[in-house]
């Protein structure tokens, strides 16, 4: 029974990387959009970025050197990853509850590898962890249910994640046996011989089948956010500085679209190069322009 | 009301708007009886349009005359759905819109950011989500093959005519300000949303907005600008902006055409030469003072800087940016400067980056930018005591929250205009004036009625804020907007208030009051008359 449950929490740890990989390797193999940025920008000059300017406020922008300020992004980073700042700022009562459900998550991270390197403090991280996980998921259940204006959005697979996050922290922190510094080190060495309770077996199996199931969902948003924020928000690269821009652009020129309005002249075997360099009112009888 | 209301089969609009469900405004229109009555659709346009989203008509789509017609247009609504995610298709919004589809949790962040959803009383379907809440469940039941197991992941909705009848007209009640997009925790984009629903409707079924899409992006592919002025009566026009400006300035105003190597190519949009003729004007004495070789193009759309496909299809504003950037590199000029028009900055400065490779690229820069070189750099005598009267600022969302340019027109404003006092909030934080993303020019039906109760009241309410200390008609006050479609709204949304009979609050450009403190200028360039 160890050697499944041993068996069964690598293999959702397999599957959680690929489905990660898989994830963010299908964002980052779209096309390039275009250019679609949104205001304040931190890699902006710490002083822009303060009131949202950018980079066309000079005079002759081409002609200035470019400047990334990779601090004022990182720092941006930072405080969305750890603090979820956006949702504090714009959304403190959800915050409430988002927070101490992130920071459980977090914690619990930190605990696994707290565990696996023998600290001390393992036990004490993941109770903690979990406790900030139940509390979160149970007030952001509670808002969810009581709040009419999420409730109407609200599918059942959103409930069922929540309730699914509280009973596996639960189950851990009901869970008696061996504690995390125990687990770890049987999982390192496939150690199966390691007497583990049922109740435990149970919680470590939920926690496993919750760590798979994560990426298959909108949970995964902390893949989507990073392509969003750095490829869509803060994508201002001029695109004269970008060696690559041209070859790229012939191949998306090259694509065929099929749109069938007649002022597009579309027809599934011209390319974009050319339906885009054509004066759709040179050829369109007038009545046929637009419905 | 939730998503799944939008496939209503009964014809009675789902939602219908009084004065009493607004967001309060302050005094002087701090009662629903103080504001402005309502104006009903006529019976003909609900006999013969699709009306039935909130009894407002922007995009006037004929009813189907039979179930086959519903079906089909169903299935033409399907296959553009469809194509909305192939990057053959839409290689250039496919990833924002992948990423806002499988990642918003619907947490309604976005709903307090949305100044259309707040002025409407929270209205439901105004919501930003509830659009992107019928997009996405229609991309994972239709697109994604979802079944059943979707629909508990994703909700369920039921497709047929009505839903995408009221669909196409609620893509027509978000101005893409992209505030909702800015506030989102996840980096969900429910804007982009209303802009790919647009282009879907208008790339595969051939449904825009006339204002937009047959008098707009199509007449300035035809005649060169959607004024419908051709390069004759544009040259023959700007003459007499000349000449006019020369008697109201005292000085000698000449506008230089096809300038082949010029410094600057001007991109005005069309709309100034034949609204606010002093806007051009007011530019050529500000180029001419400051000694710039500078240019104007009277070439097909060179003299038009508009690009409306920005708002509704891709391929049409491709056609049109490529056109302007074709015209300046054959004029080898040193640069584009973009005049005060929002959209035609964000169009050509930002959207069309990446499509613009090689030669083409031409630089393009924001006219507030040399604006405030040449302001501060002390070219220009100014006299700040000329413009002693009270200003606020307009943000035209598409130049800053959308391609943060920010302070030049401040810095700018703070020189010369002594009682400059800014809107709450203002900047990248700024409200939309309620006419962006074409509505400024949509006037079909009641669609202004809805235009300035409820996508201009936020504006309305942070003008009077602005201005709450000095309302007295006695005190002339300058609401400046830098930007051609916000002066069209707000030039609208100012007299459907009677806002400059009764309050003396007159609206105009930057440049204005630039030459207005010029002391080598007539006195008074600035008329204060309502236009």
């Amino acid at each position: 029974m160890t050697t499944l449950l041993y068996g069964f929490i690598y293999l959702s740890l397999i599957t959680f990387l690929i489905a990660c990989v898989v994830r963010a390797v299908r964002y980052a193999r779209l096309p390039v959009n275009l250019r679609w940025e949104l205001y304040p920008v931190p890699h902006e000059d710490a002083r822009r970025a303060g009131y949202g300017g950018s980079y066309f406020e000079n005079l002759d922008w081409w002609t200035k050197p470019t400047h990334a300020n990779r601090l004022g992004e990182l720092k941006a980073m930072a405080a969305e990853i750890l603090f979820l700042h956006a949702m504090y700022r714009h959304n403190r009562k959800l915050w409430l509850w988002s927070y101490p459900f992130h920071l459980g998550l977090y914690v619990l991270i930190a605990t696994a590898v707290a565990a696996a390197a023998a600290l001390p403090i393992a036990p004490l991280a993941g109770i903690l962890g979990c406790v900030l996980v139940m509390a979160g998921t149970a007030g952001l259940l509670v808002h969810r249910i009581g709040d009419r204006e999420l409730r109407n959005y609200s599918a059942p697979m959103d409930y069922f994640n929540l309730c699914f996050f509280f009973a596996t922290a639960a189950c851990l922190v009901l869970a008696h046996g061996p504690g995390p510094v125990e687990v770890a080190r049987a999982l390192l060495t496939f150690n199966t011989g390691l007497s583990i309770p049922a109740l435990e077996a149970v919680a470590m199996a939920m926690a496993a089948l919750l760590i798979a199931y994560i990426p298959m969902t909108h949970m995964a948003h902390f893949i989507g956010k990073y392509f969003a924020w750095h490829a869509i928000r803060w994508g201002d690269q001029p695109s004269r500085d970008d060696r690559s821009a041209a070859g790229r652009l012939a191949g998306y020129l090259a694509f065929k679209p099929s749109w069938s309005a007649t002022h597009i002249g579309a027809d599934g075997a011209t390319p974009w190069s050319e339906i885009v360099t054509k004066n759709p009112t040179a050829s369109i009888p007038e009545g046929a322009k637009s419905k | 009301m939730s998503p799944k209301d939008l496939a209503r089969t009964d014809r009675a609009p789902l939602l219908q708007l009084t004065n009493d469900d607004l967001m309060p405004l302050p005094a002087p229109l701090d009662s629903p009886a103080k504001d402005e009555p309502w104006h009903s659709l006529a019976e003909r346009t609900v006999a013969a349009c699709e009306c039935t989203l909130d009894n407002t008509c922007a995009v006037n789509i004929p009813r189907p005359k039979s179930r086959q017609e519903e079906e089909e247009l169903v299935r033409s609504f399907l296959a553009g759905l469809e194509k909305l995610f192939s990057k053959e298709n839409n290689w250039t919004f496919l990833k924002p819109l992948l990423l806002t589809m499988e990642h918003c949790t619907r947490c309604q962040t976005c709903s307090d950011a949305c100044h259309i959803f707040e002025a409407s009383g929270r209205s439901e379907i105004y919501r930003p989500t509830f659009r992107a809440e019928v997009m996405r469940r229609l991309y994972f039941k239709h697109v994604k093959g979802g079944g059943l197991i979707s629909a508990w992941q994703h909700g369920d909705i039921e497709l047929n005519w009505p839903l995408v009848a009221r669909l196409i007209e609620l893509s027509y009640r978000c101005n893409l300000c992209r505030r909702c997009a800015q506030v989102c925790p996840i980096g969900a984009d429910n804007g982009l949303v209303a802009h790919e629903l647009r282009k879907l409707f208008s790339q595969e079924m051939g449904i825009a907005p006339k204002e937009i899409h047959a008098n707009g992006s199509m007449l300035q592919l035809k005649t060169g600008s959607s004024t419908g002025m051709n390069s004759a009566v544009v040259k023959d026009n700007v003459s007499f902006i000349d000449e006019d400006t020369a008697e109201r300035t005292g000085l000698t105003v000449e506008t230089p055409w096809d300038v082949e190597g010029a410094d600057v190519l001007l991109l005005h949009n069309a709309g100034e030469i034949m609204a606010w003729p002093e806007n051009p004007g007011a530019f050529a004495v500000i180029l001419n003072a400051a000694g710039i070789k500078w240019t104007l193009s009277s070439e097909l759309a060179g003299y038009d800087a508009i690009n409306y496909g920005l708002w509704y299809d891709d391929v049409q504003f491709a056609r049109v940016a490529l056109k302007h950037a074709e015209i300046a590199r054959k004029l080898k000029v040193k640069k584009i400067v973009i005049g005060e028009c929002g959209h035609a900055h964000k169009a050509l400065s930002v959207i069309a980056d990446r499509i613009l490779t090689g030669d083409l690229n031409v630089p393009r820069e924001s006219c507030m930018t040399l604006l405030r070189d040449i302001v501060m750099s002390g070219r220009l005598e100014l006299d700040p005591t000329r413009n002693e009267f009270p200003v606020t600022l307009h943000d035209p969302c598409n130049m800053v929250r959308l391609m943060g340019v920010v302070e030049p027109q401040r810095e700018i404003i703070r020189k010369i205009c002594p009682e400059f006092r800014e809107m709450e909030p203002h900047g990248v934080d700024n409200y939309c004036c309620g006419g962006g993303s074409g509505f400024a020019i949509m006037s079909g039906n009641n669609f202004p009625d809805w235009r300035f109760h409820v996508s201009g009241r936020k504006k309305l309410q942070q003008v009077l804020d602005a201005f709450g200390e000095c309302l007295d008609p006695e005190t002339p006050k300058y609401l400046c907007a830098p930007c051609s479609n916000c002066k069209g709204q707000l030039r609208d949304l100012l007299a459907y208030y009677d806002m400059w009979e009764k309050h003396r609050i007159l609206y105009g450009g930057l440049v204005e009051l630039i030459v207005n403190a010029m002391t080598d200028v007539k006195p008074g360039f600035i008329e204060w008359e309502w236009h």
